[in-house]
């Protein structure tokens, strides 16, 4: 097994936007939501990579792509060396069977006419796993006990709508690890449920990982979730990934502006702590009109001339940490302050 | 001084098919006039049945067992609705509703319904309603030309900030924010809390917040109620609560979350789930999941006391917690 389980190459995926029949009878030009627009980064075997950003970044969209949930318009997966886009048809299912995804919502990722067992028992039947009802059966409860949903007879002939929503969350997760993947992508999983409910899921997603040894593409817009989950971290603005590498690097020292102005947005329960001005104001365009230059340099206050022509490239601020800005060594050096407006705009 | 508002076992059931769901269970608390008040607690809890009773909003089937609200020595649940919504709403309470992207009508310039607010709550002329609501507009951080905008020509923040300039039209004393925040991403997010804070402190307004993230209660308030099943369980100082929490359940939600610095800890979970609040369990309502519960706690319920100066909890146990003092 290779140390890098997964490997994303310059992932692209463009949506085009409905257009009228007059639009298309007058020929106009098709536009394009660049929901993603060129992301590449690796997870290393057995480690959980937090993928962060605000709403629309595009985080989703990457993270179906990477399992192939819908077809990337250009890039490539690499998924323990081999390029799942490349496979004949017939072996597409068993890479299938490796690479699974925990949705956001669990009262709608469940189908609610189905009892708990058969919801657990699908995927053993799409990919013909088990003999015969015994084997299945034994299969199955050993995956609730996974989940903690113990006992696991208690569990088996109800349906979703007698469970809380953290336990429905794990059927989703039971559903997911009957199959024995090696790498699983959870977008959101725990943002649909309340917070002492919460813990208990990040907290099992924790000690399954430990236990085995699955290697996790955790999607999430909550910074302290993702700093709780995360070995490695990348965060996305507007189709790209302007910064990554390891956790505590990343988010303790961030070195993009957007980074730092996430950081210093997120509320604290804490009372006694007291940000500082916010660095940036305004909200996300669309990806529609993605601005030109450095996509983030109208928000960015320490823009100038050549953000605005010129996108900077995602380079290594030191080993193993990089970013996606021209002043990134500056903020690395302590040239620049961190999270506070430079000198000359301090005043506005 | 007498607080501004007063609410003091206050009881609401809603009445289902399946029996009374037992919302909102004999709670009290005041609020000082100017003060800024959070109500936490996860979904479910009864803080937005709380706030919509402050108005009289609750749903049809709502049952009032019990208790009273006080507003400047009015009894406010003893008002008819005429009286109330001539009265009370808008001019004296105001709210920022939960989901703040729909509450506008998307049929109308945002200028044009902010007048209208006006319009039917007092007695002015058109110009004058015009006049304040480009001035509230601007107080919220929107740019006067952008009124006569539709509200789908809004982004999510601008219509959130639209909505507060709504609440303020008529010069209400207290508003309600009901998760004000909650359908937004964290920059905006903390944009909105800060025009929040802003507006407070210089109209000098009664605030109450409720919402389910004790963060944004911890940035915003001064003041920190915190629910669970239809009751109160604490209430204090933001800056107590967040470093002596007392009761079980409020130790349990602030270890809930994640931070954001410092060390990264494995975090202690409360086990088991919130109760059916059809029949919620006897005595203390919090006894199931909770760490210290004692034969006492499943037979009578906890009533909220002044444990410390400034401090009120509602536990059997709280002078047996290793967190007591």
């Amino acid at each position: 097994m290779s140390e890098r389980l997964v490997r994303v190459e310059g992932l692209v995926k463009h949506f085009p936007v409905h257009m009228s029949l007059l639009d298309s009878l007058l020929r106009r030009e098709v536009p394009m939501v660049k929901a993603v627009d060129g992301v590449s980064f690796t997870i290393k075997s057995g480690e959980i990579f937090g993928l962060v950003g605000e709403s629309g970044c595009g985080k989703t969209t990457t993270g179906r792509a990477v399992i192939r949930l819908i077809e990337p318009t250009s890039g490539h997966v690499l998924f323990d060396g081999v390029d799942v886009d490349e496979l004949p048809r017939g072996e597409v299912k068993a890479y299938r069977r490796e690479m699974q995804i925990i949705f956001q919502d669990p009262f709608e990722s469940l189908n609610p006419k189905m009892t708990i067992y058969e919801l657990v028992a699908e995927p053993l039947e799409i990919h013909g796993i088990g003999a015969g009802d015994e084997e299945r059966r034994a299969l199955i409860s050993e995956a609730l006990n996974e989940v903690q949903l113990i006992p696991p007879e208690e569990f088996l002939f109800r349906y979703p709508h007698e469970l809380s929503g953290g336990q429905r969350q794990r059927v989703a997760i039971a559903r997911v690890l009957i199959l024995k993947p090696r790498f699983v992508v959870a977008d959101e999983p725990v943002s649909m449920l309340d917070v002492s409910i919460r813990t208990e899921v990040l907290n099992l997603m924790l000690d399954i990982r430990e236990k085995l040894g699955l290697t996790i593409l955790f999607i999430t817009h909550d910074l302290a979730i993702a700093r709780y989950m995360s070995d490695d971290i990348g965060v996305m603005y507007l189709g790209k990934l302007i910064e990554c590498g390891g956790t505590h690097d990343v988010l303790d020292d961030p070195d993009h502006p957007y980074t730092q102005a996430l950081m210093a947005a997120v509320p604290v329960p804490d009372a006694e702590r007291r940000r500082g001005d916010l660095p940036i104001r305004g909200e996300t365009p669309q990806p529609i009109n993605v601005p030109p230059g450095c996509r983030f340099h109208p928000r960015c206050p320490y823009a100038f001339d050549r953000c605005k022509v010129e996108e900077p490239p995602l380079v290594e601020v030191e080993p193993g940490h990089a970013a996606a800005c021209f002043l990134q060594d500056e903020f690395h050096a302590g040239r620049l302050k961190r999270g506070r407006l430079p000198e000359d705009q301090a005043e506005t | 001084m007498t607080a501004l508002l007063e609410v003091r076992g206050l009881k609401m059931h809603y009445g289902t098919v399946k029996g009374d769901v037992k919302a909102v269970d004999d709670v009290s608390f005041s609020l000082e006039a100017g003060e800024s008040l959070g109500i936490a607690g996860e979904s479910g809890c009864g803080k937005t049945s709380v706030a919509l009773a402050l108005m009289k909003l609750q749903p049809g089937n709502a049952k009032f067992l019990g208790g009273s609200i006080t507003l400047d020595g009015m009894n406010v649940l003893a008002l008819d609705d005429e009286k109330i919504r001539r009265e009370v709403r808008w001019k004296r309470i105001s709210m920022v509703p939960q989901a703040a992207m729909n509450a506008l009508n998307p049929v109308f310039t945002v200028k044009d319904q902010i007048i209208e607010a006006i319009l039917t709550h007092e007695d002015v002329s058109e110009k004058e309603a015009e006049k304040r609501t480009l001035e509230l507009l601007k107080r919220v951080g929107i740019d006067p030309s952008r009124a006569g905008n539709y509200p789908h020509e809004f982004s999510g923040g601008m219509k959130q900030r639209a909505m507060i300039a709504m609440a303020l039209a008529c010069n209400p004393e207290i508003v309600i924010a009901d998760e004000p925040t909650t359908a937004l991403d964290v920059i905006v997010q903390a944009q909105v809390l800060k025009v929040i804070k802003t507006l407070q402190r210089d109209l000098g307004l009664s605030m109450i917040l409720i919402s389910h993230d004790l963060s944004v209660v911890a940035e915003t308030c001064e003041r920190t109620v915190i629910m669970y099943a239809g009751s109160i369980v604490e209430n204090t100082s933001t800056v107590e609560m967040f470093r002596h929490p007392l009761h079980p359940y409020s130790v349990g939600l602030i270890g809930a979350f994640p931070k954001l610095t410092g060390e990264r800890k494995r975090l202690e979970s409360i086990t088991g789930n919130p109760p059916n609040l059809l029949d919620p369990p006897p005595g203390c309502r919090f006894h199931p999941r909770c760490p210290h519960a004692r034969d006492v706690c499943t037979r009578i319920v906890p009533p909220l006391l002044e444990t410390h100066e400034n401090h009120m909890v509602a536990c059997h146990m709280v002078n047996r917690h290793p967190e007591y003092r």
